[in-house]
């Protein structure tokens, strides 16, 4: 393993890596291949949207990167370590400690409390009780929800919950935050805000941020997107190169093709 | 941030018991409809049971024989019995592994690994069998008490064998209890097998 570490030590900055990634389903006799081979390096640090359209393979390479499906062929690394190599408690830990995940349709425990349901995996990666409140808490009031300690998912509104979402996903200090579609059950204001806070997560503590998108927003405040189209990484497209074509047809061009997949 | 992936290596997860038993305590109160519904079964069971032994222990206190084809047909009807409330309870619980299915999933993305969810169910299980195991027998006693003062002299069951009642009544509850771990062991390990990204399907 230090072996390893050393010969790729030069590899260090890349929090995710993929190579030759490749997903196929069999459904009966159709053969549909969700993913072909796609190579993708992501920096540490990085705020990352993945565009594409409804099929294109997006929550695919998603599911691949958080260690929640298995390559068909291909690997992922995640802090150089090849996750086909490890059993399901290793990777448990991994969902655990290294990737905070953000869903869609938020996904907090219904029968915990706001406060509670961050502290979840604090529990799990073993922290004590007064560590988890004390993390919890402050947690909460940095996504702005200091008051709404003890309050069920019920009775909070979309954006409240998906501020505890976020404030879950970095309860162990996670390298990576997957958001799958974050802003898609939000009306446009409150998806604003909740993009404006995972980007202020990303800047304040580094953490890397890898989002499934159709929101056109995402791409203001993007480090990089990715655009996948049949199971293959169509462009990748860094920050200068969007603020160049912003405004041109081109630009035009690209939100018309985003807006009609959705 | 850069000699944070040299010191990087993989542990494990934890679920302390304490924690285990506030998660699933919490669960019984928030669902509590579905819960009495789950307890009902081990409830009813039980509660046929107790009044079984109690029968006997009248019939043991009052000195009486006990006839055998009785006994052999009341031991059926406490086992039918026994097995129509186990059923019932793993048919509720597997409701509530398809209603936690999401809820399962996002657990799982949030650490936990197989082996927690069946802890839960069970743990949860076990809660609702012990509940409705002592409801159950204090119901079967109270209605042997009636039936006993209508059939016969009111000293016969205050003069039943106690010690023979204590024991089984205690028995009752520990069978009522086993009974409700063991219907929900199975949904349990189906619900335990999820794959995590079933946290990510919003059509569930």
């Amino acid at each position: 393993m230090a072996a390893e570490a050393a010969r790729e030590s030069h590899f260090e900055d890349y929090v995710v890596r993929t190579r030759k990634l490749t997903r196929i389903y069999q459904m009966g006799d159709t053969v549909l291949r969700a993913l072909d081979g796609v190579d993708l390096d992501i920096k540490r640090g990085e705020y990352i949207s993945i565009m594409g359209p409804s099929g294109s393979g997006k929550s695919t390479l998603f599911n691949m990167v958080g260690g929640l499906d298995k390559p068909t062929e291909g690997t992922v690394f995640i802090n150089e370590t090849d996750m086909a190599q490890l059993d399901a408690a290793e990777l448990a830990w991994i969902r655990c400690r290294t990737v905070g995940y953000i869903f869609q349709t938020f996904n907090l425990i219904p029968v915990m409390t706001a406060l509670e349901n961050i502290t979840l995996p604090m529990v799990f990666a073993g922290m004590s009780t007064d560590e988890q409140l004390q993390r919890g808490r402050a947690l909460l009031e940095r996504v702005g929800l200091g008051d709404r300690l003890h309050h069920r998912p019920s009775e909070l509104s979309g954006g409240q919950q998906q501020r505890v979402a976020i404030a879950r996903a970095l309860a162990n200090d996670p390298d990576i935050i997957l958001a799958d579609e974050p802003t898609a059950n939000l009306d446009l204001r409150t998806g604003k805000e909740i993009i404006e806070l995972l980007r202020e997560m990303n800047e304040e503590r580094g953490v890397t941020v890898i989002s499934a998108t159709h929101d056109l927003h995402m791409i203001d405040i993007s480090d990089r997107i990715v655009w996948v189209r049949d199971g293959a990484i169509e462009k990748i497209e860094d920050r200068a190169s969007i603020e160049l074509t912003v405004g041109q047809v081109d630009w035009e061009e690209e939100s018309g093709q985003a807006e009609e997949s959705e | 941030m850069s000699d944070h992936s040299k010191s990087w290596k993989v542990g494990k997860v934890s679920l302390p018991p304490r924690v285990a038993l506030e998660i699933s305590w919490k669960n019984i109160q928030v669902r509590f409809g579905r819960a009495m519904i789950t307890a009902a079964g081990t409830c009813l069971g039980i509660a046929f049971l107790v009044s079984v032994w109690a029968n006997i222990a009248i019939v043991l206190g009052s000195g009486e024989q006990i006839d055998p084809d009785v006994e052999m047909r009341n031991t059926w009807l406490v086992i039918m019995s026994l097995l129509v409330a186990a059923v019932g309870i793993s048919n509720s619980m597997f409701m509530a592994v398809t209603e936690r299915y999401r809820e399962i999933g996002t657990m799982k993305c949030l650490g936990a690994v197989d082996r927690f969810v069946v802890e839960l169910f069970l743990i949860e299980s076990g809660m609702l069998g012990g509940v409705g195991a002592i409801i159950g027998g204090i119901a079967g006693f109270l209605v042997m008490l009636l039936v006993s003062l209508v059939k016969r002299k009111a000293g016969d069951f205050f003069g039943m064998d106690w010690s023979y009642m204590g024991a089984h009544f205690v028995y009752a509850i520990l069978i009522g209890m086993f009974i409700s771990v063991v219907a929900a062991a199975f949904p349990a390990a189906r619900a335990a097998k999820l794959p995590p990204a079933a946290a990510l399907r919003s059509d569930v």
